[in-house]
């Protein structure tokens, strides 16, 4: 069988490539995808740790169920911000609506 | 080595590779190809972790609808237009945070003992599955479309143009 580790280590790389997408990008859009690679690296984590420790492998699949549904509800709520901000400021960079900027 | 393991190192291979095409890539729609193709290598990894369903969830939801709508925001948002103005002039403090935290997340996974496999992975039926969900989980459960409802009726509301729009 595969040695839990490397699923942890890949997790942990799509991890780390999520947070330098949200960093580097601009745009609203592409910050979102990043954030799904983060969601997605923590579901891998999850299932991964149930799957080889617990004898409940069920439970890390139902928080991996119950992190989808978060992250579909959230990508849907996003977007329509994304969309609100596009429609009054005519841009989607994050770095020209900065008006709670201190 | 064997077979499985030899399948999960293609399969991880692309995963990270799709996961650089999200981050590195220049043109919006390969970004957006690239976040599809690597919630499909996640979906095979979740069937080497002996868990079908959740397989089945991620191609259905993730890579069907969350993708879809992502493509959406991008045609709205016309991202298109402005191919250059994609990375901000942070990006080096971005690269440098991300490889420390990638240093430091592989530096623990290596350095930790962790528990030896199990032997082979049982496959979870969906029977269990239901019965956990709906009995143990319930509540969880109930939440979570509560959630998924609030949300999307307050994304129908922000979205709406209003009066004089």
């Amino acid at each position: 069988m595969i040695p839990l580790e490397h699923f942890l280590g890949l997790s942990a790389i799509l991890f780390s490539l999520g947070v330098y997408g949200v960093l580097a990008r601009r745009n609203a859009v592409l910050i979102l995808m990043s954030v799904e690679l983060m969601l997605n690296a923590v579901s891998v984590n999850m299932v991964a740790f149930a799957v080889y420790t617990s004898p409940e492998q069920f439970v890390g699949i139902v928080f991996a169920i119950f992190i989808i549904t978060v992250a579909a509800a959230e990508v849907g709520l996003a977007l329509a911000i994304i969309l609100r901000v596009f429609r009054n400021r005519a841009t989607a960079n994050v770095d020209e609506v900065a008006e709670l900027k201190w | 080595m064997t077979v499985a393991e030899g399948f999960f190192y293609v399969v991880a291979a692309g995963t990270v590779a799709g996961g650089l095409g999200v981050v590195l890539s220049r043109n919006v729609v390969h970004a957006a190809l690239s976040l599809i193709f690597t919630l499909l290598t996640v979906a095979t990894l979740y069937i080497l972790l002996a868990s079908e369903f959740l397989a089945l969830v991620q191609i259905l939801i993730y890579a069907g609808a969350v993708t879809i709508l992502l493509l959406f925001a991008l045609m709205l948002t016309r991202v298109c237009d402005t191919p250059l103005t994609m990375d901000g002039p942070q990006k080096p403090i971005a690269a440098v945070a991300g490889l420390v935290l990638m240093g430091a997340l592989l530096g623990m996974v290596v350095a930790t003992t962790w528990p030896r496999d199990r032997g082979e992975a049982t496959v979870v039926s969906l029977e269990t599955l239901g019965d956990a969900l709906f009995r143990s989980w319930a509540v969880p459960f109930e939440v979570a479309s509560l959630v998924l409802l609030v949300a999307l009726v307050g994304a129908i509301v922000i979205a709406r143009p209003e009066d004089g729009e």
